[in-house]
């Protein structure tokens, strides 16, 4: 007789070189006042463009980044501005302003004039920095993924010692071209870091109705890409990931994957009134884990006064209050704008 | 009983090969599956093995030799028992017959398979193909005096990648095959071994995936040549081409620019059915944001992707891999660059005006000759650019001649020909003495039998037809 097929593969061999477990960062209290400062416009950013939103300057869709701001602030504060780039989907008003993009224009792209930053023709799911090496801003689940795999490409392809930082959600890590990437991205070693935003709900589908493999930072194994689960409401936390993920990318290693769990206070996106959760859920995530109110306390804990902050908080406010009230009154783009830019060149 | 065996079809479109080299010689034995013989396509060394058992009587053409056509007998094999000397003798007479050399001459005809009479079997992309070989204009864009090369289509692409990757550091190629087996039909030939593999990218199956990639590397400041091994596996991958690559230039206001070149063969291929044949030209041509180019010859081929690789706009450029092959002048020049968005004027007429591009150029061409019998003197326009379309030099034809006839070869319905139809309404209208017709493919997915598929393709009788109607002829 002959013997009967084994049932189960042998378990994994730990053979592979992983990445350590990142360290929360210890930060100075500059820049943990810098973090509170970034984290803090862009809620208080997010907040007015919920509330022009409603006052039907911003059109279409709009989607907040109210509540995960940890994530963009504390993996972009390690990157290096002159070569790493960042690609993102279409929750992307958070990674520009953590970038230190000017608030004005981004709001003006907002409600869709002329002195926004795409000259008013792409909106809130599609602004761009070449000078940041921001590259989006994309509409399309997923696609970012691929395109961020080809900016690693001309990374490596450049030898300029650069590394992309491509952002995407929970949902699009169900997209075929997100492991199409993964595969080609660890078979040419190139130098990215694939972020999985999980904010826990792709729209209003929750990971587990949505994921067979719920744990995202998983999802690299069967292309040997190693993955590190992060707290994405510890700015500390993200930062201390970013250092470990920077330092195996540059080193030669390939990509890896962070998945930084985090939420959104908001919906979807404007338009999205939240049924598929409970007011208590989302409550409960913001008096527990607020990534704002965390790093207010460190602070306080190191002498940073209530007066301080709130001097602090003016200051924001009036930047973002300037911003919206420049993206109100600044004019529209000309009509002339509709046919520009089609083409680069002249056929 | 003797069993003459005959010169192999070794791809869907070969018609000739070189017999490169016999593994046995008179008076072996072979059984099925014995390897008899290399030959060498215009893609690749194939090996030949035996289908029958049998003892090798003869051998009709030697080895290296050139250019002998499918369905040529190039051994006899006696079978078991039978005596090979007498087979040899009863075929001797026939051998000055069978020489390679003088059957190389008719290169037109179809290729034959074996043991069936060519008009058979003769399939509705042979046509167009026949229609490819017989006519090669001059280009008006080519200095006079210039010296002329001949080379395939295949070639031509190749150079011009080539020659700007030489110039630019930025060029690479990226898709299935197109480095270690050196391209899946042969056009990166080469490629590898003088850039390497830092430059000529092999990917896995992952059209989406890798258009993408070439996509992210064009926005980061690199010049991608993407190759789909043809373009309906691009359907896998249109979302990056549309949403990505085409879009950015606008939504960014002009900030962040896509140069990449989306390329590989498109249109009908030979009988390899409905899903790897189709036009989709129309689908590209509709995007703004795109750039279109659909060459007829190895001269439009070389200048037009070299053009394509140095745009600052993303290009989707669509070969045909019936023309792979086919040879035509190329002018012998250090940097020939032709311009995109300019249409071409293959022949001069009077009478009227047949519009097409890519292969049913030759169609229109091969019916204009034709007509041209029957005195109809009709003027033939490559379009060569998709988008944008020069309708310019369209209008300025029909004013000539007051009838046009659009030939496409693709699926009529909202196609090129469409599209010209309606620019002659709107902005050619009071020079029209007669409707604007079309001759396009069936409006069905492509069979795969033979008399099927010859059935849905357009030929030039059909375009005979259709411009004797609009002259009021037929």
């Amino acid at each position: 007789m002959a013997k009967a097929p084994r049932a189960f593969a042998d378990p994994p061999i730990p053979n592979r070189e992983r990445p350590a477990e990142p360290k929360p960062f210890e930060a100075t209290k500059e820049q943990l006042l810098d973090f509170y400062k970034q984290m803090l416009l862009i809620r208080r950013f997010e907040e007015k463009a919920g509330q022009l939103y409603g006052l039907g300057l911003i059109g279409g869709f709009c989607h907040l980044y109210i509540g995960q701001e940890a994530v963009a602030v504390g993996l972009q504060s390690a990157l290096d501005g002159d070569k790493d780039s960042v690609i993102t989907g279409y929750r992307d008003h958070g990674h520009m302003l953590a970038y230190g993009i000017d608030p004005k224009v981004i709001m003006a792209e907002l409600t869709g004039r002329a002195a926004g930053i795409s000259k008013g023709k792409g909106g809130s799911m599609h602004m761009f920095s070449t000078e940041h090496k921001f590259f989006g801003g994309h509409g399309i689940v997923g696609a970012q993924v691929s395109l961020g795999t080809g900016l690693a490409f001309g990374h490596k392809y450049s030898n300029d010692g650069g590394v992309c930082l491509a952002y995407f959600g929970d949902g699009a890590a169900n997209q075929g071209q997100v492991y199409e990437s993964f595969n080609m991205a660890e078979l040419w070693k190139l130098p990215i870091i694939f972020v999985i935003e999980n904010n826990q709900y792709a729209m209003g589908t929750s990971v587990n109705r949505a994921s067979s493999e719920d744990q995202l930072y998983r999802r690299g194994e069967s292309f040997r890409i190693p993955g590190i689960q992060v707290d994405g409401m510890d700015v500390l936390a993200c930062r201390g990931a970013a250092e470990e993920a920077l330092a195996w990318v540059r080193a030669g290693k390939g990509p890896v994957i962070l998945e930084m769990k985090t939420y959104r206070y908001r919906g979807h996106s404007m338009s999205d009134p939240a049924k598929y959760r409970s007011r208590e859920e989302v409550q409960s995530v913001r008096d527990k884990s607020d990534p704002i109110d965390h790093v207010k306390k460190l602070l306080e804990a190191q002498g940073v006064t209530e007066a301080d902050l709130k001097v602090l908080e003016q200051d924001i406010r009036k930047t973002v209050n300037a911003a919206a009230d420049f993206a109100e009154q600044t004019p529209e783009p000309d009509a002339a704008e509709l046919y520009t830019e089609v083409l680069v060149e002249r056929y | 009983m003797a069993i003459e065996i005959k010169m192999p079809a070794l791809s869907p479109t070969m018609e000739e090969g070189t017999l490169a080299k016999w593994l046995v010689k008179e008076g072996d034995s072979v059984k099925s599956g014995d390897i008899m013989a290399e030959i060498e396509t215009d893609k690749a060394t194939m090996e030949f093995e035996a289908v029958d058992e049998g003892v090798i009587a003869k051998i009709l053409v030697a080895e290296g030799t050139d250019n002998v056509k499918v369905g040529t007998a190039i051994a006899v094999l006696a079978e078991e028992g039978e005596d090979a000397s007498a087979v040899t003798e009863t075929r001797s007479g026939e051998d000055a017959n069978a020489a390679p050399k003088n059957q190389a001459t008719d290169t037109a005809s179809p290729p034959m398979p074996e043991g069936a009479a060519a008009a058979e079997q003769e399939s509705g992309t042979q046509q167009l193909v026949a229609a490819a070989e017989a006519h090669a204009p001059a280009t008006p864009e080519i200095p006079e005096g210039t010296e002329m090369v001949k080379l395939t289509v295949r070639e031509a692409l190749r150079d011009a990648m080539a020659e700007e990757m030489r110039a630019d550091d930025r060029v690479f190629v990226m898709g299935e095959e197109v480095a270690q087996y050196q391209g899946a039909y042969k056009v990166t030939q080469g490629l590898l071994d003088e850039f390497g593999d830092r430059r000529v990218i092999d990917t896995p199956i992952t059209e989406y995936g890798f258009a993408g990639v070439g996509t992210g590397a064009a926005m980061g400041g690199l010049r991608p040549i993407i190759e789909f091994m043809t373009f309906n596996f691009a359907m896998q991958a249109i979302d990056h081409i549309i949403n990505s690559a085409a879009k950015t230039n606008y939504m960014s206001g002009g900030q962040m620019r896509c140069p990449i070149v989306f390329r590989g063969p498109n249109g009908a291929a030979s009988r390899v059915g409905a899903q790897h044949s189709q036009n989709y030209g129309p689908w590209y041509a509709s995007v703004p944001g795109l750039i279109v180019i659909a060459p007829y010859d190895a001269a439009d081929a070389k200048g037009l992707l070299k053009a394509a690789i140095r745009s600052e706009d993303p290009v989707v450029f669509l070969e045909n891999e019936l023309m792979y092959g086919r040879s035509f002048d190329v002018p012998k020049l250090d940097d020939f660059v032709l311009p995109i968005g300019k249409a071409r004027i293959m022949r001069e007429g009077k009478d009227v005006t047949i519009v097409s591009y890519s292969i049913g150029v030759g169609v229109a061409l091969e019916a204009a000759e034709t007509l041209a019998g029957e005195g109809i003197d009709a003027e033939v326009i490559d379009l060569r650019t998709l988008r944008p379309l020069d309708t310019a030099t369209v209008l300025k034809s029909l004013a000539k001649t007051n009838r046009m006839v659009v030939v496409e070869e693709g699926w009529p319905t909202c196609s090129i020909a469409s599209e010209l139809t309606a620019v002659v309404m709107e902005q050619g209208f009071d020079d029209l003495d007669a409707p604007v017709l079309r001759v396009a493919n069936e409006d069905v997915p492509l069979p795969y039998a033979a008399n099927l598929e010859k059935l849905a393709l357009i030929d030039s009788a059909k375009v005979v037809k259709t411009v004797k109607k609009v002259c009021y002829k037929g």
